[in-house]
């Protein structure tokens, strides 16, 4: 079979610094082609250039065989190349029908934008999708899924032969997700190919028909997903033996070997507005305590009223000095520390430069003579650079120009320059690819064993089970059990949780 | 799920925003000056009432445009009395030459405004500012500070004055006209929903394709020709080129947009709801003028200007209000 979209050699570098060189990848008319990598490997820069958001410096890119010249995103649509990324594609005030139309409006005889026949195409194509949304509405109101399934309707409606879709499962439920994969694979069997960019390799082996894997700017392997393993696309990814990752698992945390030392914290019997309602755990030295739970248990809402985020109608938070702690700025001033969940809302900010955002937090400590001390200031900025292995060009680049993971780490950096006692996590390795995932895992390990204790959020079941040493399950704002490392399965934990709502539906 | 079929009066004033406000206010207003004042229905009062708050309609709906891409244009004011001076100088040549003349100064101008801000990336507040006192300034050198006469004997005259067919004044007819076009490019060209879209997300705008920077280009320059269009309006309501005129336009412009319920941060807003807004703006003046009349109180221009003010405030509140009680229904 020919390949519909063929990318050799291609090299490209900004500002001196390489991103890709020789990466190549060949996608053959409808097939769903994944491609992998660590963040940084090259995967985004690659796409935008297939997608004309890019211009490249060396390679060659055909399309059936032919040379293909897109310099703009338009320019690839015509050529029948549509991208859903993850954020940004879309414009939300407008209508769902705007929205998959837009640039490429039925005209009415008078070159009139025909309102008519532009809501009963975007119908139409919805409904193909099992979507039946009143598409005259604001597209800002739906879900996210539904917003990801109007995407991909827009490249349905350009007559796309390629779909590009970039993460397009990271704020998804399963429910959801399941939808959006039958939609792929009705798009493979009309014969339109769909290239997958996803962190998690469990859904490369349900929707993917062949994987490319790249590494620091490269391309290593393409493999057809069936005659892979997991294991085997991990070590590729980061060029690491097999061995060595399943030795130490394929998260780094491995909890339940630790040596708890006394209790830093503990919660009793906290009620709230936001949905606790008899929430109980503790925290002790050297440990990591997970919150297990399903989404809306109350897992957030425990961290955030710990922290004196969110005020306590009932129940206590006892810091171990006694000392109250009601506001976040007496939470800190304990030694506490809360990496969110949302870390472009809350954490970043993103035109300052890496240095900026590690410090920020920490400018009253660095003074010395009422001047910020920048010598100390750099030190300690490499070191955590250094120890948290940030990629970046130097640390007064801008942060925005950072990778997701990256981004994280920075913000990780920021709170453990802090040097705190308890370190809350609330999905540290979300949206992170799993090369960082693991990098941040080892790190937040390693300060544990040092003294820190961790409570620790995490969506991931695979993270909680192999991470913490304790397990909390949270379940519409109670506390119902607690699980203890090691011995802890996944099956363990989903059981704990479902076993108690079996309970409190009788 | 919602009936898509069924005509629904609110959506359709709001055109998905949340205008709802500024008819409500605008009807109420209505029947209140209809019931209290003997002449405020008369033809005399809306046809003089319409012809001075044309320029304001034109120059508001053209900072809609503008608004919608999430900029915003200073200039309006400052080249409605540059352009009023140019349509003065040209009123011998007649209506022919005189009002093409400003629009294309003020088109001029607007272009620039587009060159800054598409070509050369100064922020729209900035660029427009630059050429605010800019064109204020050409105003006064090319008239040396003085009002310029238009000539009263050439058929410049006919324009706030003779009805055209008989009907309304020309004023009124060709602001209708204009207004009427833009709501056409804005609800039913590809244009107009680039515009919207790029206001609602310039990136995304981008990824999908769009001419992003045509559709800036056209709101400035349009913004711009409207500032022109105000300018020949002043002019032959004045009977004369005010170089002076236009301080603080671009701010009632701004409001009128605003009230009409536009997003500051562009994306969503109708023209429809612009006109109103002006419409609004103008009759507290046009009622606190009848409520002197009557001659139990009586009201500087200054205090006006102050009831004005606390008037756009209910409004905008009024908006709010609304508009979250309506996102409660939806949701």
């Amino acid at each position: 079979m020919t390949d519909f979209i063929q990318m050799t050699g291609i090299g490209k570098s900004f500002a001196g610094i390489i991103a890709l060189k020789d990466a190549s990848l060949a996608i053959r008319p409808g097939e769903v082609h994944a491609i992998i990598g660590q963040n940084g490997a090259g995967k985004s820069t690659l796409i935008k250039i297939l997608t004309g958001v890019y211009r490249r410096d060396a390679g060659d890119v055909r399309k059936d065989g032919k040379p293909l010249a897109v310099s703009t995103p338009r320019e690839a649509q015509d050529a029948g190349i549509a991208t859903i990324y993850q954020e940004l594609s879309l414009v939300p005030l407008r209508s769902v029908t705007e929205n998959v139309v837009m640039g490429y409006e039925p005209r009415t005889r008078f070159g009139l934008i025909d309102w008519k026949a532009a809501h009963a195409r975007t119908r139409e194509i919805l409904a193909r999708f099992g979507v039946d949304v009143d598409v005259t509405r604001q597209l800002g109101s739906y879900s996210t899924a539904i917003q990801q399934l109007v995407a991909i309707a827009r490249a349905v409606s350009l007559d796309a032969k390629l779909v590009i879709m970039d993460e397009a499962t990271s704020s998804l439920d399963d429910q959801e997700i399941e939808t959006l994969f039958s939609v792929v694979r009705n798009l493979r069997d009309s014969g339109v190919a769909v290239l997958y960019i996803s962190h998690f390799l469990d859904e490369l082996y349900q929707i993917c028909d062949r994987v490319t894997i790249m590494r620091d700017g490269q391309t290593v392997a393409t493999h057809v997903v069936a005659e892979t393993t997991k294991l085997g696309l991990v070590s590729e990814m980061l060029g690491r033996d097999a061995s060595e990752i399943q030795a130490a698992g394929l998260t780094a945390l491995s909890g339940g070997h630790g040596n708890p030392g006394e209790v830093l914290l503990e919660a009793e019997g906290l009620r709230s507005k936001t949905g606790l309602r008899g929430t109980s755990f503790n925290i002790r030295k050297r440990e990591i305590v997970g919150l297990g739970g399903l989404l809306g248990s109350g897992r957030t809402e425990a961290a955030r009223a710990v922290f004196g985020l969110d005020a306590v109608s009932e129940g206590r938070v006892r810091h171990h000095s006694g000392a109250a702690l009601d506001t976040p700025a007496q939470a800190i001033a304990l030694g506490m520390g809360f990496l969110t969940e949302d870390r472009k809302a809350d954490g970043i900010i993103p035109h300052m430069s890496v240095r900026e955002n590690i410090t920020l937090a920490m400018l009253p400590r660095l003074k010395r003579m009422g001047a910020v001390d920048r010598e100390r200031e750099r030190e300690l900025v490499a070191h955590y650079i250094d120890a948290l292995q940030i990629k970046t060009s130097g640390m007064e680049q801008p942060i925005r120009e950072l990778s997701g993971g990256n981004q994280q780490k920075v913000l990780l950096a920021r709170w453990l320059a802090l040097e705190p006692e308890i370190l809350i996590l609330d999905e540290p390795t979300r949206g992170v690819d799993v090369g960082a995932k693991f990098e941040i895992q080892s790190i937040i390990r390693k300060q544990v064993a040092d003294g820190l204790a961790v409570l620790l959020i995490s969506s991931e079941f695979e993270e909680l089970v192999e991470g913490a040493d304790r397990i909390v399950v949270l379940q519409e704002g109670r506390s119902v059990s607690e699980l203890q490392n090691p011995g802890i399965t996944e099956g363990a934990l989903i059981n704990a949780i479902a076993h108690h709502h079996e309970r409190s539906v009788a | 799920m919602l009936d898509t079929n069924s005509f629904d009066l609110r959506r359709f004033l709001q055109g998905g925003g949340h205008s709802f406000g500024v008819w409500v206010a605008l009807v109420a207003m209505i029947l209140f000056g209809l019931l209290r004042y003997e002449n405020f229905g008369s033809a005399y009062n809306i046809s003089s009432f319409l012809n001075y708050n044309a320029m304001f309609i034109v120059i508001s709906v053209g900072m809609c445009f503008v608004i919608l891409t999430g900029g915003i244009d200073l200039s309006v004011g400052s080249v409605a009395a540059f352009t009023s001076v140019i349509a003065a100088y040209l009123s011998p040549f007649g209506i022919e030459v005189a009002l093409p003349g400003a629009v294309l100064a003020g088109l001029a101008i607007g272009c620039l405004n587009a060159i800054f801000v598409v070509a050369m990336r100064i922020p729209p507040f900035i660029a427009t500012l630059a050429t605010m006192l800019g064109a204020k300034g050409g105003a006064l050198v090319i008239s040396g500070a003085q009002t310029i006469s238009i000539d009263w004997t050439s058929n410049f005259t006919k324009l706030g004055m003779e009805n055209a067919f008989g009907l309304l004044p020309w004023t009124i007819v060709i602001t209708a006209f204009v207004v009427i076009a833009l709501w056409v490019v804005l609800e039913r060209t590809s244009l107009g929903r680039t515009v919207l879209a790029v206001g609602g997300g310039e990136d995304a705008s981008t990824m999908m394709g769009l001419n992003v920077n045509r559709a800036k280009v056209f709101v400035y320059a349009l913004s711009g020709g409207c500032g022109g269009l105000a300018g020949v309006f002043l002019a032959s309501g004045f009977g004369a080129g005010q170089p002076l005129e236009g301080v603080g336009w671009e701010l009632s412009a701004i409001a009128s947009v605003v009230v009409g319920g536009t997003l500051l941060t562009g994306g969503m807003g109708t023209v429809g709801a612009t006109v109103a807004g002006a419409l609004l703006l103008g009759l507290v003046f046009n009622i606190l003028n009848f409520e002197n009349g009557r001659g139990v109180i009586s009201l500087s221009a200054y205090w006006q200007m102050v009831i004005r003010g606390g008037f756009l405030f209910v409004v905008i509140l009024l908006q709010s209000q609304l508009a979250s009680r309506a996102k409660g229904v939806t949701q």
